[in-house]
């Protein structure tokens, strides 16, 4: 009887593709969130895994806020092409044009918080009772307290002091006209498991998490990317580094680290001895103690 | 390289009050296991200094919400991560008052081992038996007892003894079969990451190499065959026109092509034709796997269902017994019909007869006074509108549990398990 182990990433999978059924099961209008992030696309190969030899029978959704990294996109495209799911953008720049939102001013702007509005403005148009995403417990303290089924109120608003207690692996999904829920099934996976998950099944992602020549600035401890949405004061000098990016954000916000790791492998060996959270170099984090919680409380990711 | 396929997950649970040294035990392993990173550490540190405190104050780390960390207590459970090359853990961490029972049994029902903390300056008080016995109610397999704060007792053997004969004349009345005592200091770190060159009397294994070599092959049932059906999933194109298969993660037992089956309840037998995944067919699956089963009939099967092994079958029952831990503010009303989930299917139930509330602290049957609020547990039965596929607990936790729904609220309100 003791051949009747799995190992740490097949329990894992085994209890996200677990969830991802449940959502099919017990809403009437899933959709997956997409970043083009690493975390995105797990869940996504998951979900492929889960309903196999159907196709996804979710949309994907991204909220775009005009500020991404061209590589991203290339890949959000040629991913969606390979699954044959339908792409739903929901569009910051058109939430700024309505005047439903503001752009912030200053040196550090960014369309980062901006994303909320449209988010919910984007469930509430398709009428998406479930939004399943890629955040993880371990990524930030606030994300740490969610539920693998958290609840939105009719304003989209999560309340973490309120929360559902959740037992076992029951999942309760019942809601009221006009709340949704975010789910997340990779609740229980640290960015390590995503990485040594993505080499084992060697998962496509996009070219910038690899070691890469690029022109960048220094701001905030960080080398932040050169764009058209960057706008440099008469002391920053743009110079060429070789990088990589842990996370990816918007192209204003996502800093990255000097890096040789341009395979898997040596990215999976360069997480092990880390000392640095993989959300330390995101500015959208560091605005406050308790800018996660705020924006989460809003209705964000 | 590639050691981490090799590496088994186990999922274990604390509770502690403020002083026990629960927040100090886990900031170690945490630590040790560097598992704590510059930047959060560096950011634990400002808020301690903020505070006033002379040390970091690790608590800072689980306590993720603003209120918590304003008022320095847990109040949700808080899910922490770390790996040794051997294996990942997830840690449930909750608090250890009585006012939040209901937290400490939503982070054991998942659990795979309970970590008990004894100060060894008061050894077994209530708290500890709390802990026990919800350990022992949600059938966690495993229970360590790790007796904290050696340092302040001069590190004597007799202290230690003293209190595992304390706990073991205690905890004979649990059902819990693995219990182990490990004499430690959180604080100094003996017998947690590193033996301890102090309590050389002490000839057991320190807290993580218990943690990484417990045997939990067998925490799984792998013998009753279970299988509640998820969802159908039916392709409808090429070249899967005729496919047709029952997804859902396996509740108990080894399931093989060729076996011959019963689709419960309507009693249809058929055979497992295959064994799907994305990677291709299995020759067997085994909890807690998800898999697509394909039959080879075309036999009416449906979300809510459950196959079986055709020799070994589940109750079917509309009258159940349950040990209930009451979850909401709002206190159960006599008439009032509930959602019942129990695997994958949904049915209403009311709450039938109250048999006792059970005291937590001491296992004491309370007869006389049978209100039930938030927190308290109590035996009772339910009567639900459609018969449920059942197991007992003890035989699989994942057959064997219940949760109640308000109907109008759908707030979780009660967790049950099946006796």
């Amino acid at each position: 009887m003791s051949n009747y182990n799995l190992t740490h990433l097949d329990e894992l999978e085994s209890e996200s593709i677990f969830i991802l059924r449940e959502v099919f099961a017990q809403f009437e209008n899933p959709c997956i969130l997409f970043s083009g992030g690493k975390d995105s696309i797990v869940v996504t190969h998951l979900a492929k895994k889960a309903f196999y030899p159907a196709k996804i029978p979710f949309p994907l959704v991204h909220i775009d806020t005009g500020h991404n990294f061209p590589e991203t996109m290339i890949f959000r495209d040629q991913i969606v092409a390979d699954l044959d799911v339908r792409l739903i953008v929901g569009l910051v720049q058109d939430s700024i044009n309505s005047g439903r939102s503001t752009e912030e001013r200053g040196k550090n702007a960014s369309r980062n918080a901006l994303q909320t509005n449209t988010l919910l403005d984007t469930i509430d148009l398709h009428q998406f009772d479930a939004c399943v995403g890629g955040a993880r417990r371990d990524e930030e303290k606030a994300r740490a307290k969610e539920r693998f089924f958290s609840h939105r109120d009719e304003f989209g608003q999560w309340d973490p002091k309120n929360q559902r207690p959740e037992l076992w692996n029951m999942f309760n999904g019942k809601h009221h006209q006009g709340e949704h829920f975010r789910v997340f099934p990779l609740s229980n996976w640290t960015e390590m498991d995503v990485w040594q998950y993505i080499l084992a099944k060697n998962i496509q992602i996009p070219s910038l998490y690899f070691a890469h020549q690029r022109e960048v600035i220094r701001r905030n401890d960080t080398w932040l990317p050169v764009s058209e949405h960057i706008h440099l004061n008469e002391t920053e000098t743009p110079v060429h580094k070789k990088i990589r990016f842990r996370t990816l954000g918007d192209i204003t916000i996502t800093g990255g680290d000097e890096s040789d790791a341009d395979t898997l492998e040596k990215i999976v060996d360069e997480v092990a001895v880390a000392r640095q959270t993989e959300r330390g170099n995101r500015a959208d984090d560091k605005r406050s103690e308790t800018s996660m919680e705020d924006r989460k409380k809003q209705g964000y990711f | 390289m590639n050691a981490y396929l090799d590496m088994e997950l186990l999922r274990f649970t604390t509770a502690g009050s403020v002083d026990d040294g629960k927040s100090t035990l886990i900031g170690r392993l945490l630590f040790d296991t560097k598992s704590i990173f510059e930047d959060q550490l560096d950011q634990v540190k400002r808020s301690s200094n903020r505070k006033g405190l002379a040390q970091a104050d690790l608590s800072l780390l689980t306590d993720g919400l603003k209120d918590e960390r304003e008022q320095g207590i847990t109040i949700d459970v808080a899910y922490r991560y770390f790996a040794t090359p051997k294996r990942k853990f997830i840690i449930a961490d909750t608090p250890g008052h009585i006012q939040y029972t209901r937290n400490m049994i939503t982070g054991a029902s998942t659990a795979n081992c309970a970590l008990v903390l004894i100060d060894a300056r008061h050894g077994v008080v209530e708290q500890t038996c709390r802990h026990a016995i919800i350990a022992s109610l949600l059938q966690i397999p495993h229970l360590i007892v790790c007796i904290n704060k050696m340092d302040l007792v001069d590190y004597q053997e007799t202290v230690f003894q003293k209190i595992k004969k304390d706990f073991e004349s205690f905890s004979s009345k649990l059902d819990i079969t693995d219990i182990r005592f490990i004499p430690i200091s959180a604080l100094n770190g003996d017998n947690v990451v590193n033996r301890s060159e102090k309590m050389s009397w002490y000839e057991g294994s320190t807290l993580l190499y218990t943690l990484e070599n417990l045997h939990i092959g067998s925490d799984y049932n792998h013998i009753d065959c279970r299988f509640p059906v998820q969802t159908v999933i039916r392709p409808k194109m090429a070249p899967y026109h005729d496919f047709r298969g029952y997804a859902g993660r396996i509740a108990g037992g080894v399931f093989k092509p060729g076996d011959e089956i019963t689709v419960l309840p309507s009693g249809f037998t058929s055979k497992i034709k295959s064994i799907e995944t994305f990677n291709g067919p299995l020759s067997e699956a085994f909890a807690p796997m998800s898999v697509v089963i394909q039959l080879t009939d075309d036999v009416d099967v449906s979300r809510g269902d459950m196959l079986v092994r055709s020799n070994n079958q589940p109750d079917l029952n509309q009258d159940i017994e349950i040990m209930m831990c009451w979850l909401d503010n709002k206190a159960p009303h006599p008439k009032s019909k509930y959602i019942i989930k129990h695997t994958t299917s949904e049915a209403k139930a009311i709450i039938k007869n109250i048999r006792y509330k059970l005291d937590v602290n001491t296992l004491h049957r309370n007869v006389e006074s049978l209100n039930i609020g938030m927190n308290d547990v109590a035996r009772v039965q339910l009567r639900t509108t459609k018969p449920l596929l059942t197991d007992a607990y003890r035989k699989n936790r994942t057959t064997g549990s219940i949760i109640l729904i308000d109907e109008s609220t759908h707030e979780t309100v009660a967790a049950g398990m099946i006796i």
